[in-house]
């Protein structure tokens, strides 16, 4: 053993300040030091809002940019941390935003203030993904590898078509839904009394809702994504989804319930990203369901991939960068999804590869602790 | 009560497997009976018969594709056997998943490592620890204080667990880069992490050297003494079986040919023709 | 008889679904990654064809053969650059960088032939017998119904009888052991995907005549029907293809018809769930349990 091994005591603040920080696991530095860059990030952003240094552009971004971290680190706990492809999870924000938006429309029709109306939408919309969840994940998760990535698949596409056939008003009789399987129904036929709103018009998704998101709910949904996810990961339902993740005969042999702790996993990851899309839905004043389509999964997908899987401050640097360098670039739009799919394919080569690994490793410094060998 | 175990009474078949002199007039840890499972048309396993004592160190050696594995696989429900029952400690198993049947008291290691190779050794000896800690998903999210008691609780354990094989130093390293040997002693140390009443253990000193293989059976006995538990191991390396099984059991094509201690054993013709083939003109 | 015109245009959508299904099981048995790009190469092709006609004013059946060459071509490229590379890696790494593939192709197409449709005249022309032209049968039909049929027959004989078809299929069972006995790995994994590129230019010829809307994304929803398709029958299965792919078509044309518009997509998801969930490897596949 040539290299010093960390003590057995952690986490008990004897001592300095000082001591407590170097008798830290390196896991947990690294959770405070992702909450710690969030909260500096979101510093920043309002003061430089605040003194007027941010254009129009770029504050329109930041609720979306809030919305896909919260996407990409919900994702990465599917994919990165329980080791299952995820190809639907935009399917999860679609029901967060509708359910979301349905939810903020009706309680401004009973004349609720803002603030409450915002935190409901992204609370109905964290409930009614999460029971989308279970009812995607039950069925799902008991299938393996390339076969559970395309029913993911096949669950977002039925979950946008099924929102295409959705109809839904409110009036004082509270809420009308009807559901326009055959195409033949229009919004006349929910019933409304004069004073009702249409909430969701078929595959015309939602118009004319009221923009109550902002960038401080936003930083807000953020955390609680962090906190949700990063304590999960570092407690005892986390080592077993990791478990899994690892070796599902090995975890099943010490007397991990593998269906229960994926399904847990799944779930709330489900939830975090209905959570996420009840935030978005109220950031514009349309929404159609096709939004939330197959490329919606897959951007979210490369945010997490290049972030790193199981990694969730990259999850959060990958969705700040490649979402504001398009936006940058508008100029070339054309060029711009080309570019991503080439950057994609080349980190996967680079990361995967034995050989351009070996090269890597050449070049770059080596990690600490990476290895022990003896 | 000290009442002396009789062997028609207490299991439904008669099995002459050798319960040691100190466990006689305990109740045996594990009993099965009559158990077979069938591939296809193969029958890879049949009328399996053991027994084995609440503190027995017990040996299953055979022939490469004797069926060992699969004991092991049906014995922790890996595979459901076709025929035959399994009693824990007097509980039948039948119908039980293998999650269950560690909670009820089998653990196990596997003959090709499977550790959690992206955990750290710590955290791989916790995932063993996991049903003796008992705090939700949501305390764990909220960290209440039952999250960082139990947590505490935990490390303690897992590092004392540690200890057992000198490991405790290893604690914070990712359990894929450590070397053959020591995955091999932390997948035990894993699986005694569940709090089992009977380890089994699959060629545990395959890939080791003599003095390694000498430490290893001093560290079963000492685990067999400090726990008090029962081991079932399936080893091809003689001198560790002879050593230290007081039973052993041989299995060959599915079925068991011979039962005993290591001396009747060594002077059975049917182990001898076994392993090394019949003798000419006999 | 209006069932039976649905029953017909099922089929016939559904051979579509064969051919392409048959590319994707080959390369899923062989290689054992599921490539997502599968579906742009059937879009290349119909550009390539769309252009040949148009632009250069070659007869159809020149198209067609300049379709099967790009696109084979193609295939074996963009195996060699973008999966070789990852023959040791997970499977999650394979799928992901074919999805990335996937996004190249299609934006790369939309960069060459831009996002505006494409109007793609159909290749086959030719009149029916009047008995079938009664039940809406038209030339497309007929001409992808045998196509697909021919083609199955084809690659079972290929893969049964043909040295390379079984090299393909040792490689398939056991690549290591191949590998032992001679067979070149790699080179029979390229032309796994030279034979799955070759027929997405089939389909892909045959489903702008059958639909004749032309776009970088035209792919994309044949392609993960196909694969649906394939799954569906059991993939790594060549008869397992063929069935799931006309399944899926008769389905989807029946769902489409008397069950809803709008949700022909989600009913056909929806069988395919409920098929895995009661036979996890599709209708003819094999199930193989992980070792322990």
């Amino acid at each position: 053993m040539k290299k010093q091994t960390k003590p057995a005591s952690v986490k008990k603040p004897d001592g300095t300040l000082k001591r407590y920080f170097k008798n830290m696991k390196t896991a947990t530095k690294v959770d405070y030091a992702t909450y710690l860059g969030v909260i500096l990030a979101f510093a920043v952003v309002m003061a430089c809002q605040s003194a007027g240094l941010l254009n129009r552009q770029v504050t329109g971004m930041l609720v979306p940019i809030c919305c896909y971290i919260c996407m990409a680190v919900s994702l990465n706990l599917t994919v990165g941390i329980l080791g299952e492809l995820s190809l639907g999870h935009a399917g999860f924000m679609s029901v967060g935003a509708f359910s979301g938006i349905v939810a903020s429309m009706s309680l401004g029709f009973t004349g609720a203030g803002d603030v409450v109306r915002l935190v409901a939408a992204i609370a109905i919309g964290a409930v009614v993904a999460a029971i989308a969840g279970v009812i995607v994940g039950v069925p799902v998760l008991r299938l393996r590898g390339d076969y559970l990535a395309i029913v993911t698949l096949a669950f977002g596409e039925i979950i946008k078509e099924l929102i295409n056939c959705l109809l839904v008003g409110f009036d004082e009789n509270g809420l009308h839904i009807r559901f326009n399987y055959d195409g033949n129904s229009v919004m006349g036929d929910l019933g409304l009394t004069e004073n009702g709103v249409e909430i969701i018009k078929g595959a015309q998704g939602a118009a004319g809702n009221e923009k109550l998101s902002t960038f401080v709910a936003g930083f807000v949904l953020v955390m609680i994504t962090l906190i949700v996810v990063l304590n999960l990961v570092r407690s005892r339902t986390g080592r077993a989804v990791m478990a899994i993740r690892d070796n599902r005969i090995a975890a099943e042999s010490v007397g991990i319930n593998v269906t229960k702790y994926k399904l847990t996993a799944f779930v709330v990851s489900a939830a975090l990203a209905g959570a996420a899309g009840g935030l978005y839905g109220l950031n514009f004043s349309s929404l159609a369901s096709t939004t939330f389509d197959f490329n919606a999964s897959i951007l979210v997908l490369v945010y997490v991939v290049l972030g790193g899987l199981g990694n969730i401050w990259g999850s959060i640097v990958a969705t700040v960068v490649l979402y504001a360098l398009p936006e940058a670039l508008r100029g070339f739009d054309d060029l711009r999804m080309l570019v991503y799919a080439i950057v994609l394919i080349l980190v996967m080569l680079a990361t995967h590869n034995e050989r351009l690994r070996a090269l890597l490793a050449k070049v770059l410094p080596r990690r600490k602790g990476a290895a022990v060998h003896g | 009560m000290a009442k002396k175990f009789e062997k028609g009474k207490m299991v439904p078949v008669p099995s002459h497997s050798i319960i040691p002199e100190r466990d006689l007039d305990k109740s045996p840890i594990l009993e099965c009976s009559h158990l077979g499972i069938d591939f296809g048309g193969l029958r890879a396993v049949d009328d399996f018969n053991l027994t084995i004592g609440r503190t027995e160190i017990a040996g299953l050696i055979g022939p490469n594709g004797a069926g060992k594995t699969t004991v092991f696989n049906l014995l922790t429900k890996v595979y459901q056997p076709t025929r035959g029952t399994i009693l824990l400690d007097g509980f039948d198993t039948s119908g039980k998943t293998t999650a269950q049947i560690n909670r009820m008291g089998i653990a196990r290691t596997f003959q090709n490592i499977r550790l959690f190779s992206n955990l750290s050794v710590e955290d791989n000896v916790k995932v063993g620890l996991h049903n003796q800690e008992k705090y939700s998903a949501l305390t764990g999210v909220l960290r209440l204080p039952k999250y960082w008691r139990q947590e505490k609780a935990a490390h303690e354990r897992a590092l004392e667990l540690l200890s057992i094989f000198d490991m405790q130093g290893l604690a914070s390293h990712k359990a894929g880069s450590l070397p053959y040997g020591a995955q091999r002693r932390l997948e035990i140390v894993r699986a005694l992490a569940t709090n089992p009443s009977l380890l089994l253990l699959d060629e545990p000193a395959a890939g080791m050297n003599p003095s390694e293989t000498a430490e290893l059976m001093e560290n079963i006995v000492k685990i067999r003494d400090t726990f008090q538990i029962a081991v079932l191991l399936i080893e091809h390396d003689m001198n560790l079986v002879m050593g230290i099984c007081e039973g052993i059991c041989v299995l060959n094509f599915g079925r068991v040919i011979a039962k005993g201690t290591s001396e009747e054993i060594q002077a059975n013709p049917a182990v001898i023709e076994a392993y090394l083939g019949k003798k000419r003109g006999s | 008889m209006v069932f039976l015109q649905y029953l017909i245009s099922g089929i016939s959508i559904g051979s579509i679904y064969a051919i392409i299904a048959l590319g994707y099981t080959m390369v899923y048995g062989i290689a054992k990654m599921l490539n997502f790009a599968h579906g742009d190469v059937i879009m290349v092709g119909g550009y390539i064809s769309f252009c040949t006609t148009s632009y250069l004013g070659l007869p159809g059946w020149v198209s067609v053969v300049f379709a099967v060459a790009v696109c084979t071509v193609l295939g074996v490229v963009i195996e060699g650059l973008a999966y070789r590379p990852l023959r040791q890696a997970g499977s999650l790494a394979v799928l992901i960088t074919a999805i990335g593939v996937s996004y190249l192709l299609q934006n790369a197409a939309q960069l060459i032939w831009g996002a505006t449709p494409k109007n793609f005249t159909s290749l086959v022309n030719f009149a029916v017998p009047e008995f079938l032209s009664r039940l809406n049968v038209s030339g497309v039909m007929l001409v992808t119904v045998v196509a697909c049929i021919v083609i199955m027959l084809g690659l079972t004989w290929f893969t049964s009888r043909t040295k390379l078809g079984k090299a393909m299929r040792a490689c398939s069972e056991d690549r290591g052991a191949a590998q032992l006995m001679g067979i070149n790995v790699n080179r029979t994994i390229s032309m796994t995907f030279a034979i799955g590129s070759a027929l997405a230019a089939i389909a892909g010829v045959l489903l702008c005549s059958y639909s004749p809307v032309l776009q970088p994304t035209t792919g994309s929803m044949p392609g993960i029907k196909a694969f649906t398709a394939a799954v569906f029958g059991g993939i790594g299965s060549i008869p397992g293809a063929f069935l799931g792919g006309v399944l899926l078509g008769i389905i989807e044309a029946m769902a489409r018809a008397y069950l809803s518009t709008n949700l022909a997509n989600s009913i056909v998801f929806a069988v395919l769930i409920i098929v895995l969930l009661v036979r996890p490897a599709g209708l003819l596949g094999k199930y193989v349990p992980e070792k322990v």
